[in-house]
């Protein structure tokens, strides 16, 4: 078993290991931010007051904070300095990180491994977010874990997505199930459920077809879904995982809302994270619906999805 | 849940209008909340503060001070401004002289590059083209496959990649390929990159020198952050892109990223995606969207699919039988066929001025298909004449379409409404109304 995923990652990743490209990939969002932060702060040593709160304020928008959230942050950090809490410019970047860190720490939930099987995992997101890729790594994840992962072609509806599952299927050697394309996806999972409790599966993975958050149809076709997941099975989805690229801007909170309001949400998957962007649209997120992020995507081989860790994530992005 | 850039505006603009005169300290506190309004539509901060700037740069000054509705001029400023920034004219893809032409699709993965590729292919084969489509996409699995199977959809010839694993051999076969074929335009769907991966960006260079594509379109997704900016910059950079297109706009992401986008490459924004059908890419106008943003709906759009949709001669005959009062159900029943034909019934509301509220109203597209069926399950004679259908007809009919005499009797009041706003509509000259006919 253990055989089989190392050759067929050897086969197809030639990528650096695991922690050089989590750090490869922290690095850029730590460079873009920092750099702009020491260059702020560091200027002056004394606080200069309103040039700096509108020098900050950009970086913060930059980072996708959101303006509202970034505006709150200042006011505090405004405050602060008038009751000379904060004295001197490098207390600031202590400040803002501690504000962060501490608003994700406390709403960041453990992950849920319960011993029920199969273990079931739905992932929904919109078009181009990177479900079927995440799955795979989490396949690979599990499989590494010696668990028995199967893995539901849910999305009927995208030309080649199931094709493209059952490739990630075959590279994490997990079990694959699927219909045909246009298949009723209620369907598939049905399938698939009853397939992981007779094949003694742990792990059962549903990808779903892309869709906007803004249309009901499909909305209600993932309820649907989930509908199906509870009937058989009491305690189910174990997890219903939101993919959000990390590109995207305020738009995310909607995102997450509208898929929340469905299905509700047990985590989020922060995909694309070695790019420049920085994902800061999850702490509002966070803040808002109190839905952890709970991996983060970095990178396009097999091992490139991470544990989410919240004071690594602040500290990358001060 | 979050306003539209447009829901944001329109009160601001509200407060503005309802102001007798404008002085430096309210028009402040306008561009305070405009500025926010573009902040939170995800345009780059940069951008917004030179657009905030050249407003009151517009606004306060004797621009004003000569107005005597100063509301309505920082309402016109704005929006000439947004025009201005969206570019000021729509444009289409440029084809060479030489055929054929070559179009390279590039962007982030999961942008949308193999979708709007197809969705390219059909709107050019439907103006008579014959495209060529390419999948140079090696890394993601079954994209290759994705691009075959959508072709086939479209009955659009694609080039056979197979095995091949070198995107530019793959290019340059299938330019050679085409010509020998007599295709044109050749449509490339490149693989998904990050613009800061030096290796990936270096192959699409290697590409360009190749094959010299005379268009490259970044495809670009409409819910991207701040971070917009910097994609479109590094792309440009490195390749010199062409035009862009802009997809999931039919999300309620409120596309701040084409103001950026546009803003910092001058290029075009050639087409927008909007919807998850091959049919749903349309060019992109600067003006219209500009309206949209500031709440003045869309109905140029709306005019422009009707037009394509309905065929002068129908117009022509249904103008005729409105008219003449023979308007039935019958006709009724083509009608629904066409607007389904014009896509799905909520996007078509969301076009309409003073729609902006219903926004959230629930349109269920099932209805039309629900009552075609009622029609369907009637007589060609109670189809002519709606008058006769009486009880023990309403019980067959809602039997025959599985569905309740309830819904017979709603069909038939939607009915006799429509016929009479028709009648109305016919004396206000329907045919330049609608925009039916030239």
């Amino acid at each position: 078993m253990q055989f089989a995923v190392i050759i067929s990652v050897m086969a197809t990743q030639q990528k650096s290991g695991y922690l050089s490209s989590l750090k490869k990939g922290l690095s850029k969002t730590k460079s873009a931010l920092a750099g702009g932060m020491d260059k702020i702060i560091f200027k002056a040593k004394k606080v200069d007051e309103s040039l700096m709160i509108d020098k900050l304020e950009e970086l913060l928008i930059s980072a996708d904070l959101g303006v509202k959230f970034t505006l709150q942050v200042l006011n505090d950090l405004r405050k602060d300095i008038k009751e000379r809490k904060i004295k001197e410019s490098r207390e600031i970047k202590d400040f803002l990180k501690e504000k962060i860190s501490g608003m994700l720490t406390k709403k960041n939930a453990e992950i849920l491994c319960r011993n029920d099987s199969p273990h079931t995992v739905m992932v929904v997101g919109v078009n181009g977010s990177g479900k079927t890729t995440t799955i795979g790594k989490l396949a690979y994840q599990y499989s590494c874990e010696d668990k028995k992962v199967l893995l539901a072609a849910g999305d009927t509806f995208r030309a080649a997505a199931i094709k493209q599952l059952q490739i990630w299927a075959e590279r994490t050697c997990s079990d694959f199930i699927s219909h045909q394309d246009g298949a009723d996806p209620s369907a598939v999972v049905f399938d698939s459920m009853k397939a992981a409790k007779a094949r003694g599966k742990d792990i059962l993975i549903i990808d779903t077809a892309g869709r906007l958050h803004t249309n009901t149809n499909l909305m209600e076709q993932l309820k649907k879904i989930k509908r199906v997941i509870c009937k058989e099975m009491e305690d189910g989805p174990h997890e219903i995982l939101l993919i959000m690229d990390a590109t995207t801007g305020q738009n995310g909170l909607s995102q997450a809302k509208m898929f929340h309001e469905a299905l509700h949400l047990t985590g989020i998957v922060l995909t694309k994270l070695d790019s420049t962007s920085k994902g800061g649209i999850v702490v509002q997120i966070i803040d808002e619906l109190k839905v952890p992020v709970k991996y983060i995507g970095i990178g396009e081989g097999l091992e490139d999805l991470k544990v989410f860790n919240p004071e690594e994530f602040a500290n990358a992005l001060f | 849940m979050f306003k539209n850039l447009s829901d944001r505006l329109e009160p601001i603009l509200k407060k503005l209008k309802g102001r007798g005169k404008l002085n430096e300290e309210n028009i402040r506190e306008s561009l305070r909340e405009i500025r926010i309004a573009l902040l939170e539509a995800d345009v780059n901060f940069k951008i917004v503060k030179g657009f905030i700037a050249r407003i009151a740069d517009k606004a306060v000054g004797s621009e004003v001070m000569e107005s005597l509705t100063p509301g309505h001029q920082v309402v016109k400023i704005v929006h000439e401004e947004l025009i201005h920034l969206l570019g000021s004219e729509s444009s289409q893809i440029t084809f060479s002289r030489q055929p054929p032409t070559i179009i390279l699709m590039v962007g982030l993965q999961g942008s949308g590059k193999t979708t709007s590729a197809a969705k390219l292919a059909k709107k050019l084969k439907d103006e008579g083209e014959k495209p060529f489509l390419v999948p140079a996409d090696v890394y993601r699995p079954a994209a290759i496959e994705q691009l075959n199977i959508l072709g086939e959809k479209l009955d659009a010839e694609v080039f056979a990649t197979n095995e091949q694993k070198d995107p530019v051999k793959i290019c340059r076969n299938a330019c050679a390929e085409a010509i020998e074929k007599g295709l044109n335009p050749i449509i490339i769907d490149t693989a998904g990159r990050l613009h800061v991966d030096e290796k990936l960006m270096k192959e699409l260079k290697n590409i360009k020198v190749e094959i010299e594509p005379h268009e490259i379109l970044l495809v670009a997704d409409a819910m991207t952050g701040q971070e917009a900016v910097n994609i479109a910059q590094s792309f440009d950079n490195s390749l010199g892109i062409d035009g862009i297109i802009l997809t999931k706009m039919d999300g309620d992401a409120r596309g701040g990223a084409a103001l950026s986008i546009r803003e910092i490459t001058g290029k075009p924004i050639k087409f927008i995606g909007v919807g998850e059908k091959l049919e749903a890419l349309e060019a992109f106008h600067p003006d219209r969207l500009a309206s949209r943003i500031l709440g003045m709906g869309d109905v140029l759009s709306l005019i422009e699919k009707a037009k394509s949709t309905v065929s002068n001669d129908s117009a022509e005959d249904l103008y005729k039988k409105i008219k003449k009062d023979t308007f039935s159900l019958e006709d009724f029943k083509n009608q629904l066929a066409q607007i389904k034909k014009m896509g799905p019934l909520d996007k078509l509301m969301g076009m309409l001025p003073g729609m902006k509220g219903l926004k959230n109203i629930k349109i269920d597209d099932k209805a039309i298909v629900r009552t075609e069926a009622i029609i369907n399950s009637m007589t060609s004679k109670e189809r002519l004449k709606h008058q006769i259908i009486n009880g023990n007809r309403k019980k067959r009919i809602a039997k025959g379409s599985g569905t309740h005499v309830s819904d017979v009797n709603r069909l038939l009041k939607q009915f006799v409404q429509s016929k009479k706003m028709m009648n109305k509509f016919s004396k206000m000259n329907l045919k330049n109304g609608l925009g039916m006919q030239r």
